[in-house]
């Protein structure tokens, strides 16, 4: 985080501090998040005018993005409202090739001339850069699709649904936090659309509506005595759906080892948070970790995590080409060992899916910010590693000629460019359920929920915390674990692979803010996976005394 | 878009507060200009600019408060935001903790804007690309970088007489350089008001350097070092101690200041009595905005006195529940140090690591302040006063109150990200695994 954001947040508590600026647009009203925006016609004129500017301008290629970018966030502490925030973007961003270098403008005049200014801006910005390009740009081909459109199927729009039922539900989870022994809570929820019009001279015109949310709370508890203090994190996910993720359904609960409850595509954010305040008080007198080897059993809300940095992150190709060298790093995952067609990246039971289209996703959408329908593909099959995640400009690069469609900007006034797409694990072929991985374990650690991660900019060497840690002995969990983390190598740590629960385990954890990209750019993305044991796992002890 | 001056800022917020009908109305006017380049594979990528203008409307009736944004200044456009936010607050829930606008201040007068950043052009850009791309090529180097300028102004105005105004220009700058081998990685990172005091080939030729001394690492033992910390490695560590001064938090007893049995550690000493940190707006080498968004003043202010923490942050609601008076959060960092350059606390240093740069830190343990994260861009092995060898990157687990406390020596300050942070060289510095990123 730059000095500068923490100023700005440093007055809006904890939840605001960790907000990106792009989620504090303009405000308007709960009512006029309901206004409907500018007809689809209009916004096809007003594209076309980008895009009849470019190529008069000498473009050889241009694309339009009209964007509308609907926010709404409730935040709450124990029994106090701290904010309601509705916020609306709306504006053109505008891409084009002149001289084989990109150029990009935005504006929120979406008016002729408007928009007219903007291109001829990013025309002469590409102009510019044109003197010290030494790669023309190639684009890869895309099929025209001429005037279409995709909505995220949710079944209530959280526009909908009154502020004040919101808010209801975050004070009575709070309530049931603290009746349940919690010092303090923070809750919130973040709800997005996104209301997008592409156009591109391709012959694309094409509508999305698509909708995101996530409830979260952090609890406290605090012994007195000893000082010490303990948080317990939701286990809900951020999801690609409508509000009807809160409806809390039982048919979508999981009931986890521990006697932890687990959720899939339906929410109950005030039975988690009871369980979290009970959790919380557990933590503070859990036994400490001894430090060693042991076969972990990793619940899917902690894993998505492992996945998004040990295989969604490496197998960017901007990434693997140098593109992000001075930000987020390269990858050690090398064009040459995806030409090798035998390096191990994992175990053999290790089948890892790109995926755009999975539904309740947070990276489902029907096409992506540069005109490409979506699609499925495999990373690693086998074990093997298989292809990257790359967009129209990039994918030549390893000898392919159709863009994988994840291509992404988080606004209309920001670049689009390569972003994850779910990546995922694929669930065990054969039938085994998490109580029948416990019995197999002799010595190991259960993990559920995310905590601390950190990965080095290469992609090998990581490590990470998590949420609930449950020591596992001779097929039995015995009892709480804390001052867990552990630390592995991405290779080593998916060739110790060992067994992955059925599909009937499986489910999404996601990552709401998923940061990439100078000046840096979010995006959503979820990681699905069935409960998976890794053997042999260095874990740490982090308990310090200062 | 124009950065406008004190006069016409005060025009509009003057306009836009006579259409207020609330108990109070607090009013502020933000605008910017910036323009970016970034490039990679020794040729540019993305470059951009952006505008931005907006006038927040914050009204109240009693406890409710409403907010309303626009970016458009006519009269009718002016009376319509403080209209909406009149509406949107008699909608809202009461907030208890809702504290009334301030009176008029005073504030001080810092120099934060610079007429040359203000004027930098798309040109400028591409000639700071072209300083890392050009030299790195014979190098047989490859230069990743991002360049980005702004200047920017900053109101605030409301129905109690209270009227702020401040402009200011910044620049950032960041190059990775990489071996064509891969073996080797350099970074460098500048960032000022004023752009006279930048020099992209200065800067671009620092971590050109590091990539090819960086070359062909070799791998060491992971345990505890004596470290040598330049201040691009430290402020990650340092920001993460700076951002828990927050006195409600530690009051509440959920965080590492909170003190045994109930209240601060104000008054405890917590770090090497060498120790002092402090912010100052008005520092010629970091100035920075005099008032905050509150507009609260912003003087100079101690926060560690000889390893003693002496003040806390406070927010007006926080300062009005425990009796004291509110303490704004810092607008800048001041770390003092000492006379030693790098290359003398390289020569006094028997064995040791220098550490350009730490990447990817995340929290391991709020209670302790306990960190993850590893080195990056230029680790190197040091024995007998000499850079003997570049060695690979590794992981650590430590609390920056662990590494103040083995304090050994403190360097010359820098500045980084509007910080003054000295070379530091501290013992027993817990490196916990070897990472063979390069």
């Amino acid at each position: 985080m730059k000095r500068r954001q923490f100023i700005q947040y440093a007055g809006l508590g904890t939840g605001a501090i960790m907000m990106p600026s792009i989620l504090l647009g303009n405000n308007i009203s709960a009512e006029a998040l309901l206004n409907p925006g500018m007809d689809v016609l209009i916004k096809k004129n007003m594209a076309d005018v980008a895009l009849n500017t470019a190529k008069s301008a000498g473009a050889t290629y241009a694309d339009a993005r009209i964007g509308r970018y609907l926010n709404q966030y409730v935040f709450t502490r124990e029994d106090k409202v701290q904010n309601v925030v509705n916020t609306e973007s709306f504006g053109i961003g505008i891409r084009v090739i002149v001289s084989g270098t990109w150029g990009f403008a935005s504006t929120n005049t979406v008016t002729e001339d408007g928009i007219k200014i903007a291109t001829l801006q990013a025309v002469a910005i590409a102009k510019a850069n044109s003197r010290i390009q030494k790669d023309p740009v190639k684009l890869a081909p895309v099929a025209a699709y001429g005037e279409t459109s995709w909505k995220t199927p949710i079944v209530k729009d959280f526009k909908d649904v009154p502020v004040s039922e919101k808010v209801d539900l975050l004070l009575t989870a709070n309530a049931a936090a603290m009746n349940n022994g919690a010092d303090y809570i923070n809750s919130g929820l973040f709800m997005v659309n996104e209301q997008k019009y592409f156009a591109s001279t391709e012959g694309s015109y094409i509508d999305q509506d698509i909708h995101r949310i996530w409830p979260t709370f952090d609890v406290t508890a605090i012994d007195k005595k000893t000082n010490k203090f303990k948080s317990r994190q939701a286990l809900s996910a951020p999801m690609g759906m409508g509000y009807e993720y809160l409806d809390g359904l039982d048919s979508e609960k999981i009931a986890g080892p521990g006697g932890i409850q687990l959720y899939r595509n339906s929410y109950d954010m005030v039975e988690d948070a009871t369980a979290a305040a009970k959790q919380a008080k557990e933590k503070l007198t859990a036994k400490s970790v001894d430090a060693g080897k042991y076969d972990l059993v990793l619940e899917p809300n902690h894993l998505g995590l492992t996945i998004h940095e040990s295989v969604g992150h490496p197998l960017e190709l901007d990434r693997v080409l140098g593109y992000e060298a001075n930000y987020a790093g390269t990858s050690f995952a090398t064009l040459e060992k995806l030409n090798s067609k035998n390096f191990k990246y994992g175990s053999d039971i290790v089948n890892l899916v790109a995926d755009k289209t999975h539904p309740n996703s947070l990276g489902n959408v029907g096409y992506d910010d540069e005109g490409v329908k979506t699609k499925k593909w495999d990373l690693v099959r086998k074990g093997i590693l298989t292809n990257f995640q790359a967009i129209r400009d990039q994918v030549h690069m390893i000898g392919q000629n159709e863009s994988h469609g994840c291509c992404y900007a988080q606004s209309w006034n920001d670049v689009q460019f390569q972003r994850m797409p779910n990546v995922s694990l694929e669930a065990g072929t054969e039938k085994y359920s998490v109580d029948e991985m416990i019995k197999d374990v002799k010595k190991g650690i259960y993990i559920a929920g995310r905590g601390s991660f950190s990965i080095d900019q290469q992609r090998y060497n990581f490590q990470f915390g998590g949420t609930l840690f449950y020591e596992i002995k001779d097929g039995k969990i015995v009892g709480m674990l804390e001052d867990v983390a552990y630390q592995s190598n991405t290779q080593e740590f998916w060739n110790s692979c060992a067994k992955i629960c059925d599909k009937d385990d499986y489910r999404f954890m996601g990552s709401f803010f998923d940061g990439k990209g100078q000046p840096s750019q979010i995006s959503a993305v979820s990681h699905g996976s069935s409960t998976t044991r890794f053997n042999g796992v260095k874990v740490i002890n982090t308990g310090r005394s200062i | 878009m124009a950065i406008y001056t004190k006069e016409q800022a005060r025009k509009i917020l003057e306009k836009a507060l006579s259409f207020s009908t609330a108990d109070a109305c607090e009013i502020t006017l933000d605008g910017s200009n910036s323009g970016n380049i970034r490039y990679a594979r020794n040729t540019v990528s993305t470059s951009g600019q952006r505008s931005n203008q907006t006038l927040v409307v914050q009204s109240n009736f009693g406890l409710r408060s409403g907010i309303s944004t626009i970016d458009e200044f006519d009269d009718a456009s002016l009376e319509k935001v403080v209209k909406r936010s009149e509406e949107l607050a008699k909608l809202s829930p009461e907030n208890p903790e809702f504290m009334a606008p301030l009176g008029p201040q005073k504030y001080d007068v810092s120099n934060t804007f610079n007429e040359e950043t203000a004027n930098i052009t798309p040109e400028f850009r591409t000639k700071v690309a072209e300083s890392s791309i050009k030299p790195a090529g014979p190098k047989d180097v490859t230069a990743a970088g991002f360049f980005n300028d702004s200047a920017s102004f900053n109101a605030l105005m409301n129905s109690n007489g209270l009227f702020a105004y401040n402009k200011s220009t910044n620049l950032e700058f960041t190059v990775t350089m990489r071996t064509n081998d891969g073996t080797g990685s350099g970074w460098v990172t500048r960032d000022f008001n004023d752009a006279s005091k930048f020099d992209a080939t200065e800067a671009s030729n620092v971590a050109i350097s590091k990539a090819i001394l960086s070359k062909e690492a070799k791998a060491i033992e992971p345990g505890k070092y004596t470290v040598i910390l330049e201040p691009a490695a430290s402020i990650g560590l340092l920001t993460r101690l700076f951002y828990s001064v927050d006195a409600r938090r530690a009051d509440e007893g959920r965080s590492f200041m909170s003190k045994e049995g109930g209240g601060t550690k104000i008054g405890e000493k917590i770090i090497d009595e060498r120790i002092n940190v402090y912010s100052d707006p008005l520092h010629p080498e970091v100035p920075s905005a005099t008032f905050n968004g509150q507009g609260e003043p912003l003087k100079k202010m101690k926060w560690i006195e000889n390893g003693v923490v002496k003040n806390l942050a406070y927010d007006r609601f926080w300062a009005k529940e425990k009796g004291v008076e509110p303490i704004p959060y810092p607008s800048n960092v001041i770390m003092e140090g000492g006379d030693a350059s790098l290359e003398e606390l390289i020569k006094s240093t028997k064995k040791g690591i220098l550490v350009t740069r730490l990447w990817y830190i995340r929290g391991v343990d709020p209670q302790t302040l306990l960190f993850t994260g590893l080195t990056r861009d230029g680790t190197f092995y040091i024995e007998n006063g000499k850079i003997k060898h570049p060695v690979k990157n590794f992981r650590f687990n430590e609390s920056p109150i662990i590494m103040l406390n083995n304090l050994e020596t403190l360097g010359k300050q820098v500045r980084i990200d509007g910080f003054l942070i000295p070379y530091m060289k501290i013992r027993e510095f817990t490196f916990t695994s070897l990472s063979d990123a390069v």
